[in-house]
């Protein structure tokens, strides 16, 4: 069965952090209109994995590859992975001072579009209002937040519907989401996990890292995997996210899931 | 005026060299050119001018007129005819706007009055040797009441005497009278001269206002060394917003001695070492009367082994109660090799004052570069951007023009810095 769209590949991918092996030979495959998810205590390397996929200097590839749309994309910088389509919404989203949301928008939005002062293309400031106008609406954020500074003083959860809203105004490809939900009350929840929802589609493909169940609820994803001591160890249906919800991880421990030493 | 000029030469001669701050030793003052005729720097020929140079300002895409008078080439450019309908109108209120030869020609009850006044020839050496020398540089009167809503631009009072290397300002915002002056531009300012002494004073009277910008980007090679200083009376506001990017050294130190009940002085800097580069500024705010506040914001960024050094001076005087400062001095390294240094001189001797002292030394952080990258864009856009970011508290201070040079020039810096 000839599959279409892009696809993330890794494989047999070895990262180490500061000479210390974190990711132990992982495998997975993403596709766009798929939606993942990646389940994993404390520690299984969960970070690192979204980290890596995005080229996060402090994360040292040592074996293995990422090919990305058939191309080994493991060399790339940072921004070429991004405009290439693939986004990261972060776990701890770093704060910039002094650079307005609205301002760091427009920039990200030119580059990943390609659009450029040199051709005279680049997004006029109501082009651009308009467009974010829309999407504040779905997430339900006011626009006043488009005048403060990139991430500053912003509120665990402002932030991660600030990494979601920029996630639906960049359009990627195939979509990391690392922790998305965890610091979230019920509500912010809800908005963000339809957020996501929204933009499932036959080009869009979600990868969900989560400690918790509860967002899978909304997100249904078709694909579970389970991640300890740097490599996928399980990969399910829905069903196994209820088993891990039930009965946790150890059983897949004492089945001789691999340690870090 | 001759009788001032000799005296401070006199002065000059006796006065050592300053030995705290910035290497000063590679100065020769027996090969300066203390003058030069107005038709003599005129000769000037654009071709004459350095490739660098002539390609930066290219790239900030200078109006080839504008080129040549930054080039020191002296043309007249279009904003003569904008100037000159501006000077009618702030002559129509009583606002005197000239260079300081016509100024002390033409009001010299005014200037005679105030010059060398709030900077004295013996202040310090290169006070001196301004004093003997000084020619250019502007005087501006604004009479009581009068509140200038246009920035008052040295950029448009085009000739010759503009940009000498010896300047004099005296700026006099008399009662309740308000006044923007913005001097200089974010084009690198090319000379022939080694060493720039300006010295500048401003009064503001009871209830004035006076915010003088600045903005100077000197050619490598250019000492930079400024004597600024303002006095201000009774529930007035003196703001320096200073930018120094470019010069092989620069020693400048805006002061503000609140001399009224209630006034208060605001100094913002940003500066910005390069290459080979010594910027040493700061502030200095003397409070001598009671309910006088304060704010010392600096910034600076040290890169390729540039060195930035804050010196600040803040004093609460006997008698000076209730007084509220606050200093603030944050330094963004961008390599080993580079270099800061913070010698903030703290002294109250009032104990109702309430003081704020704040200083953060980082680095530009892999993880905001990172955050950045990772929605597309480049490093080296992601680095100017962090910086802007960085200064944005100087940035949003300055007209909208001069907002936008400085963006482009931070950018040109970082060109090529990013492997």
């Amino acid at each position: 069965m000839a599959k279409t769209g892009f696809s993330l590949e890794i494989k047999g991918l070895h990262v180490s952090v500061e000479s210390k092996e974190i990711l132990t030979g992982l495998d997975l495959s993403v596709r766009q209109g798929e939606a993942h998810a990646i389940m994993g205590p404390n520690g299984s390397g969960k970070s690192t994995l979204a980290n890596t996929i995005l080229g996060h200097p402090k994360y040292e590839v040592t074996d293995g590859r990422i090919i990305f749309g058939g191309k080994d994309v493991s060399k790339l910088e940072t921004d070429e992975r991004a405009k290439a389509g693939l986004f990261l919404a972060m776990q701890y989203p770093t704060e910039i001072p002094g650079v307005t949301f609205s301002g760091f928008l427009r920039s990200a939005m030119n580059s990943v579009q390609g659009r450029t002062e040199k051709r005279g293309d680049l997004l006029s400031v109501v082009e651009f209002r308009d467009i974010v106008e829309e999407k504040l609406k779905v997430l339900k954020m006011d626009s006043g937040f488009l005048e403060r500074y990139l991430n500053e003083g912003f509120s665990g959860g402002e932030k991660k519907r600030a990494e979601v809203l920029q996630m639906m105004l960049l359009a990627p490809k195939i979509a990391v989401l690392d922790e998305t939900d965890s610091g979230l009350d019920i509500d912010s929840l809800k908005i963000v996990a339809l957020a996501v929802k929204r933009m499932s589609g036959p080009s869009f493909g979600s990868l969900v890292i989560t400690h918790y169940h509860r967002i899978l609820r909304y997100l249904a994803p078709d694909h579970v995997h389970v991640m300890l001591g740097g490599r996928i160890v399980r990969s399910g249906g829905p069903a196994l996210a209820r088993t891990l919800e039930a009965k946790g991880y150890g059983w897949l421990r004492e089945r001789g899931g691999p340690r870090r030493k | 005026m001759l009788d001032f000029r000799l005296k401070s030469l006199e002065i000059f001669r006796r006065k050592a060299m300053p030995g705290w701050g910035a290497d000063l030793s590679g100065i020769d003052f027996d090969k300066i050119v203390y003058y030069l005729r107005p038709q003599d720097r005129r000769g000037r020929k654009w071709t004459d001018l350095p490739a660098d140079i002539k390609r930066t300002f290219d790239r900030l895409g200078v109006p080839a007129a504008e080129r040549q008078f930054l080039g020191g080439v002296g043309a007249q450019y279009d904003s003569e005819v904008v100037y000159h309908n501006l000077r009618q109108d702030l002559e129509k209120r009583g606002v005197v706007f000239l260079d300081m030869d016509s100024g002390l020609r033409e009001h010299e009850e005014i200037v005679g009055k105030h010059f060398g006044k709030v900077i004295p020839p013996y202040d310090n050496k290169f006070a001196a040797l301004n004093s003997a020398v000084w020619s250019g540089g502007s005087f501006v009167y604004v009479p009581k009441g009068v509140k200038v809503k246009v920035p008052l631009q040295a950029y448009f009072r085009i000739n010759a005497k503009n940009m000498g290397q010896f300047e004099r300002t005296l700026i006099i915002a008399d009662e309740g009278a308000q006044v923007h002056y913005v001097e200089g531009c974010t084009a690198p300012i090319y000379s022939t001269d080694a060493l720039h002494s300006a010295v500048v004073e401003l009064i503001a009277m009871p209830g004035a206002k006076i915010r003088y910008t600045t903005i100077q980007n000197w050619s490598n090679d250019v000492y930079n060394l400024v004597t600024k200083r303002a006095h201000a009376y009774k529930n007035s506001a003196v703001e320096w917003v200073d930018g120094n990017l470019g010069s092989k050294i620069t020693m400048k130190y805006p002061s503000i001695f609140l001399k009224g009940r209630g006034a208060r002085g605001d100094i913002l800097s940003i500066a910005f070492a390069g290459r080979g580069q010594h910027q040493d500024a700061g502030g200095k705010i003397l409070h001598l009367a009671p309910e006088t506040t304060s704010t010392i914001v600096s910034k600076s960024i040290s890169k390729d082994g540039g060195r930035a050094t804050y010196r600040g001076q803040l004093l609460v005087a006997k008698g000076a109660t209730n007084v509220k400062s606050n200093v603030r001095c944050d330094a963004l390294l961008f390599d080993e090799k580079s270099r800061t240094d913070t010698y903030p001189n703290i002294e109250i001797k009032e104990k109702s004052a309430t003081i704020g002292h704040e200083a953060t030394v980082g680095k530009i952080g892999e993880d905001q570069i990172f955050y950045l990258m990772s929605r597309g864009i480049s490093r080296e856009d992601a680095i100017s951007m962090i910086i802007m970011g960085f200064i944005e508290p100087f940035t949003k201070e300055l007209p909208m023009e001069y907002a936008v040079e400085l963006n482009r020039l931070i950018k040109l810096e970082m060109e090529g810095s990013v492997g």
